[in-house]
């Protein structure tokens, strides 16, 4: 009995740091409509100045100040942030939003441990808190106890902002329409900002306030972003009471689940969320989210099926491909196979992405689900390879038709947060049921049957089955179901109204996307000769996604160029630099501020402005778009995303 | 006369306390063109949804070609024959004007689920007569994401002929356009529905619309029908003038006199 009560304080111990980040999260989401995936990386940045903050100046003032001054500084950079990068991406698609404070994330990882190392660190003790209290004859920490009065002062203090403040009043008036408060000569530019540095203020502070409880690692972000979406998604976007009570819930479904269900503590907090959403999909306070905005992939061009001289383009392209093996080495033609699986796997993600408008966070979830099928087909039942490559791929499917049908009942951001929870529930299994899935040390010796065991075979094998699959992906998009989809997609409204089921078509959208994602992630296996939980983490996810977004998301095979590309560059930038993360990252920032269109989009613009130049309408045989080198910053820097800017073509013939 | 396409009774909507739609009851008969009329707030676009199966009804029943309706999605209600146009329209941006025709077919045709086969090729004469029909046949490679208002609202006209709907419900088919377009689409709308005997219902704020083309005329106010019948015993009816129309302005009036 004792237990469970110190327990349940440790609980709300947790909730409050988790509630101050989440609160910043949900804060932020409110005014400005953008899913703020960086947070995690301010929080962190708030533990470590923190801590170097109070390691200079010690003492009662030295602490508690140095913790206060740690979030300033937090909120400080958060700040700057808004005002280079933000204000330009505020009227694009929410993917861009999410992608590009993703790629801030990357860019802080390396940054700290650039300027802190990479070993964990341990703050001191809070002066003054340093002891215990004894509750029923256990010691409770005062610093806890500390923390337990501190969460529901700061939502009465943030309650008061709102409620009784001319600029609280105003932030509420934006949170319900922020072009009608502009319309009223609000300056909104400064609102935002401030509303901004405010919510990075919360995040901060969390973290800051975390150095006396845990050790400071370059790990914190990733970790606290998936615990914080799960805790605004249940809570309701926006809401900051939803946060309270969702991070109090989620932080002692953590502190009992851990009693109770060792095995799946995870699983427990993932769990609930997802019956939260399946009752209420926008959380338990929140509100239901207006017409979405534009969803991604939508092009003002029409996509047409490839000319006969295009397809002739390329064979001739594949064939040339298929020509490696005779004019490099083993290294290479292991990297080129790399390459065609993850084209695959990007052209499974475009398919949902750009042509259902389903921005999936979690894809990784089914390239890893069909690595870990394929494995447990050879080592567990001994199939030769090719049994494996059939059957692996349908655990993702499996996978696919479980998680997508809870999935397509939401849309947008929601559809976002709930396939990157799903993702992660296949993770933390894969992680923690040791048994079968071997935890962190995975599952080795997945080999390749002795006929494609050298690298030239292989590598074969992964370009016949990546182009078999993405030509029957194309097929897809242009078959009567393409439409069905691509109709679902630009207007749920008038699809209802010409007997379209929508949630079926998303829902077998979902299962296809994954099932060949899960073709991807057997060959992945055989590869690599073992899985890992890494398999179908988050950063896996994302890789999908930059492909995609690199490659083009209006176009309708962009993501195989984008998927060469960024596997190249990644391999070559691992090899060259420790700072691939901030490399990659800063890439990730520049595609979405700068060149939204992507690779083949941009080539594609090229083309459409050259033909409209040339304004006859029997133009001579198109060149194939998809090869065109585009030099990256080329387009006009500001908002470009909004598809609308595109330029008007013709869809002549 | 043969049976009423559709026959409303008693239909009823509130919204916590507010009584949107109140003991609504009429019939429409094939080919007939009628319009429902009233102030902003009357409850028409309630009455409309609930007739389209998008919001469900509270008491009350619908019964379109004599089938009870009550429980269906408007997806199954399209099946049973009816064509919808929206006040804002919704047609597809990224495909083209003819590919939204043909979305449509597809879908009536129920081939939708069909995972090869270039779609682009299908039910293209077909598409292209419904087309020519509203006049849009030299548009239908345009990108239907530049298309000007006025041409959308046509091409959801197409859209809603694809099943050979034998009930047509329009809410505001002229919203938006200019005044030349709205006779034209009207004039247009009246002759399909008589060559194919065609129900229509439709709301319309514009009265020259409604009262040039509708063969008879309903009046809601507040949820409930306060006048119904033709375009001269509306126009005349003093409710109607009170509530709705105003006593200065008598449309048609001289045609009438």
């Amino acid at each position: 009995m004792e237990f469970i009560v110190v327990q349940f304080l440790t609980g709300l111990a947790s909730a409050a740091s988790l509630f101050l980040v989440a609160s910043g999260l949900s804060i932020i989401f409110g005014v400005t409509r953008i899913v703020n995936f960086a947070h995690g990386a301010f929080y962190m940045l708030g533990a470590y100045v923190a801590y170097t903050l109070t390691e200079r100046f010690e003492g009662f003032f030295g602490f508690w100040g140095g913790i206060v001054a740690a979030a300033l500084v937090v909120a400080a950079v958060g700040a700057l942030l808004e005002i280079v990068l933000l204000r330009r991406i505020y009227r694009a698609p929410e993917l861009f939003q999410l992608l590009a404070t993703f790629g801030v994330t990357l860019m802080v990882q390396d940054l700290v441990v650039m300027i802190w190392g990479p070993e964990d660190l341990v703050g001191p003790r809070a002066p003054g808190l340093r002891g215990a209290v004894d509750i029923l004859g256990l010691a409770v920490p005062t610093y806890d106890l500390f923390l337990i009065v501190l969460g529901p002062l700061v939502l009465g203090g943030l309650w008061i902002l709102f409620h009784r403040t001319r600029w609280g009043v105003l932030v509420r008036a934006a949170t319900q329409d922020r072009d009608m408060v502009a319309a009223l000569g609000v300056n909104q530019t400064w609102l935002f900002t401030s509303v901004f540095a405010l919510g990075i203020f919360l995040a901060g502070l969390g973290g800051a306030l975390q150095i006396p409880r845990n050790a400071v690692t370059h790990l914190m972000d990733l970790s606290i972003i998936v615990e914080v979406f799960v805790v605004v998604v249940i809570g309701g976007l926006g809401s900051v009471l939803g946060a309270f009570i969702a991070a109090v819930l989620v932080s002692e479904l953590n502190a009992f689940g851990i009693l109770i269900f060792p095995k799946i503590s995870i699983v427990l907090v993932f769990l609930v969320m997802a019956c939260v959403l399946i009752v209420r999909p926008w959380g338990l306070l929140g509100r239901p989210e207006g017409p979405a905005r534009q969803p991604a992939g939508l092009s003002i061009r029409p996509w047409q099926p490839m000319s006969q001289n295009q397809r002739l383009v390329m064979l001739a392209v594949v064939v040339a491909a298929g020509f490696a093996p005779f004019v490099t080495g083993d290294y290479a033609l292991t990297v080129l196979a790399e390459i065609a699986v993850f084209a695959l796997f990007a052209a499974s993600l475009h398919f949902l992405m750009t042509v259902g408008g389903l921005a999936s966070f979690g894809h990784a979830a089914y390239f890893g689900l069909g690595a870990y099928g394929a494995a447990f087909a050879t080592t567990m039942f001994g199939m030769p390879m090719i049994g494996s490559l059939l059957l692996g791929p349908l655990l993702g499917v499996a996978g696919a038709i479980l998680f997508g049908w809870f999935c397509v009942r939401l849309s947008g951001v929601y559809f976002a947060m709930l396939t990157l929870a799903f993702a992660q529930i296949a993770w933390s299994v894969a992680f923690q049921w040791v048994e079968v899935t071997g935890g962190d040390n995975g599952i080795l010796g997945v080999w390749p049957a002795s006929w494609a065991a050298s690298p030239a075979a292989f590598y074969w094998l992964a370009l016949a089955v990546s182009v078999a699959g993405i030509v029957a992906l194309r097929v897809l998009v242009f078959s009567p179901f393409g439409y069905a989809l691509r109709a679902t997609r630009d207007s749920a409204l008038r699809s209802e109204a010409i007997g379209i089921d929508r949630s079926r078509v998303q829902w077998a959208a979902f299962v296809i996307a994954g099932t060949f994602a899960g073709i991807a992630g057997a060959l992945f296996a055989f590869l690599k000769g073992s899985v890992f939980p890494d398999n179908l983490a988050i950063p896996m996810s994302v890789d999908g996604l930059v492909m995609v977004l690199l490659g083009g998301i209006e176009t309708v095979s962009g993501a195989v160029v984008g998927a060469i590309v960024y596997k190249a560059l990644a391999i070559w930038l691992v090899s060259q630099t420790d700072l691939s993360k901030l490399v990659l990252g800063a890439i990730i920032v520049l595609l979405v501020v700068a060149f939204p269109k992507g690779i083949v989009g941009f080539a594609e613009d090229l083309l459409a402005r050259r033909r409209a130049k040339a304004d006859d309408g029997g133009a001579a045989a198109r060149t194939t778009p998809a090869k065109a080198p585009a030099k990256a910053p080329a387009a006009t820097s500001g908002s470009g995303a909004a598809p609308i800017a595109a330029p008007k073509m013709e869809a002549a013939r | 006369m043969s049976a009423p396409i559709l026959e409303v009774e008693k239909l009823s909507k509130s919204y916590g306390g507010v009584h949107a739609v109140r003991g609504v009851s009429f019939t429409l008969a094939a080919g007939e063109i009628l319009a429902l009329i009233g102030p902003n707030g009357a409850g028409k676009s309630t009455c409309f949804n609930m007739l389209n199966g998008q919001i469900g009804r509270d008491t009350g029943s619908v019964k379109i070609l004599g089938r009870d309706t009550t429980g269906l999605r408007p997806r199954e209600i399209w099946r049973l024959g009816v064509g919808r146009t929206f006040q804002i329209t919704a047609t597809y941006p990224s495909m083209t004007v003819r590919e939204n025709v043909q979305v449509a077919l597809l879908s009536h045709h129920r081939e939708l689920g069909r995972l090869f086969g270039f779609a682009g090729a299908r039910h293209r004469a077909e598409a292209d007569r419904l087309l020519g029909l509203v006049g849009m046949r030299d548009l239908a490679e345009r990108p239907c994401g530049e298309l000007a208002y006025g041409d959308l609202k046509r091409l959801e006209l197409a859209i809603a002929l694809v099943n050979e709907p034998k009930l047509l419900l329009m809410d505001e088919p002229t919203a938006g356009m200019a005044p030349r377009e709205r006779v034209a689409l009207m004039r247009l709308t009246a002759t399909i529905a008589r060559e194919q005997s065609i129900g229509v219902l439709f709301t319309e704020h514009d009265m020259d619309v409604v009262f040039e083309h509708a063969d008879r005329i309903m009046v809601l106010n507040r949820g409930s029908l306060i006048a119904g019948g033709t375009p001269a015993e509306v126009r005349n009816n003093p409710d109607v003038k009170a509530v709705y129309l105003g006593e200065g302005s008598v449309y048609g009036g001289e045609a009438a006199a």
